[in-house]
């Protein structure tokens, strides 16, 4: 075991600060160190998407960073995405069109849309379909998951 | 699949950082955007016993003007290489590569420095590099050098750079006035690695072409400059015929491999077709800007 560093990492809003080996992945850390299960580790070599976080508003893979890097940074996980028990637009729309089997490409894919959406605000389904090439989902074949997005496009007027 | 332990270094400087790789003694690794070198410590198929992080070294992602070139500092990451007004004015074809690099996520994280020395044989910036003469800065504890791109890339990951050497910046020249480009990929999915790409520029005098520039990924274990079909395209205009022989020069140029992901014949055969497209957009491109 090498030597531990402390940090102390922003997440959802909260400060955490903990100990932690320099190999320590940042999706282990929130997984394993905070109890932020709700990202997923799939792949952990950068492909499946389903750990997909925001680091200082940038959307990264939680497998292809270590937690040190994150020391003094702001990172937002599924979990910030709304209060507690309530579901954003994007969620809701999920739910509605059945966008999710399984679940565990969800958290990945609902973070990457969140800042895509924001950034490309009428996207077309083409543009979709590509985005979506950066995170896995065996179960949807994808279908539910554009309609969703297709869905929270019609459905939402300017802004979040 | 969790990576060897290891020591963490933040390096504040250029100095330090080569210094920390020097001490290491070819058993350090430098770390930027880590979207390629943390694959390989997850798969354990690095173990380095020293990590040395050069994110937090200020002054080292930036792309600025100067004169005829464009300056890009090691640590910028793709996103900004994607998204500069400054590299959509003067290397269009460069942004227009960028979209073809991973993903966002991956290209919010990812470094031009960091994936012109990792140099995976199907990478798009190592192309890029070559195929826009561009020159490397390298520190190391000796000292600074320059090496053109045509001469860093050695083999498949493999570059010019000694244990204590880090790449620190990027020089690429600007298009020239009269100038069209042109970049062609084929991979399986949007985003994954290139089964092949091309991409030319062709600059245009008194109609014809006075130069002309061809560089492929994915067909060898480093990117190439098609030279046959460079000359083949200087002095002439842009015609079918023209464009057959071109074809014809690159497929005679490379030597791909067989992969699980696709036959030597197929790549050599999308390599053509590739160059064939990129040099016609060139070309379209060229005649646009010059009217």
């Amino acid at each position: 075991m090498s030597k531990t560093r402390e940090i102390s990492v922003t997440v959802n809003g909260a400060v955490y600060r903990r100990a932690v080996e320099p190999r320590l992945l940042l999706a282990d850390f929130l997984r394993g160190e905070l109890g932020l299960t709700g990202t997923h580790v799939g792949c952990e070599h950068g492909v499946c998407g389903a750990c997909t976080v925001m680091v200082e508003s940038d959307s990264i893979r939680a497998c292809l960073m270590f937690a040190v890097q994150a020391d003094g940074c702001r990172v937002e996980t599924v979990e910030g995405l709304a209060a507690p028990g309530k579901m954003n637009a994007l969620q809701a729309a999920f739910h509605e069109h059945h966008a999710l089997q399984c679940g565990f490409c969800t958290p990945g894919i609902l973070m990457s849309l969140d800042i895509y959406l924001r950034d490309t605000p009428s996207p077309t389904e083409q543009d979709v379909r590509e985005f979506l090439g950066g995170h896995l989902c065996r179960c949807t074949g994808y279908e539910h998951i554009v309609a969703a997005v297709r869905a929270v496009k019609a459905k939402v007027a300017p802004g979040p | 699949m969790k990576p060897a332990a290891f020591d963490y270094v933040i390096a504040d400087s250029i100095d330090m950082a080569v210094a920390s790789l020097a001490e290491g003694g070819g058993d350090a690794k430098i770390i930027a955007g880590g979207q390629s070198l943390v694959p390989m410590l997850n798969f354990r198929l690095l173990r380095p016993s020293v990590l040395i992080d050069i994110n937090r070294i200020g002054d080292l992602a930036f792309i600025e003007e100067a004169g005829k070139k464009i300056r890009v500092g090691a640590l910028t990451r793709h996103y900004q290489l994607e998204t500069s007004p400054v590299i959509a004015r003067h290397l269009p074809v460069l942004a227009s590569a960028m979209t073809h690099v991973a993903h966002l996520a991956i290209r919010n994280r990812g470094t031009i420095g960091g994936s012109l020395s990792h140099a995976d044989p199907a990478a798009e910036l190592p192309m890029m590099a070559l195929l826009l003469d561009a020159e490397l800065h390298i520190a190391s504890t000796s000292g600074k050098r320059t090496i053109a791109a045509r001469d860093f890339f050695v083999g498949a990951l493999t570059v010019d750079l000694a244990r204590d050497d880090i790449v620190t910046e990027i020089v690429l020249p600007k298009l020239p006035p009269k100038t069209g480009w042109g970049f062609e990929e084929v991979a399986r999915r949007s985003g994954d690695f290139a089964l092949a790409a091309a991409a030319a520029t062709l600059t245009l005098s008194a109609g014809v072409i006075s130069q002309a520039r061809i560089a492929l990924t994915g067909v060898g274990a480093t990117p190439v400059r098609a030279a046959e079909a460079e000359a083949l395209l200087v002095g002439q205009a842009l015609e079918p015929g023209l464009i057959d022989r071109i074809i014809d020069a690159v497929r005679a140029a490379i030597e791909p491999d067989t992969d699980l992901h696709a036959s030597s014949d197929y790549r050599r055969h999308l390599g053509g077709v590739l160059a064939g497209r990129a040099v016609s957009a060139a070309w379209r491109r060229a005649n646009e800007t010059a009217t």
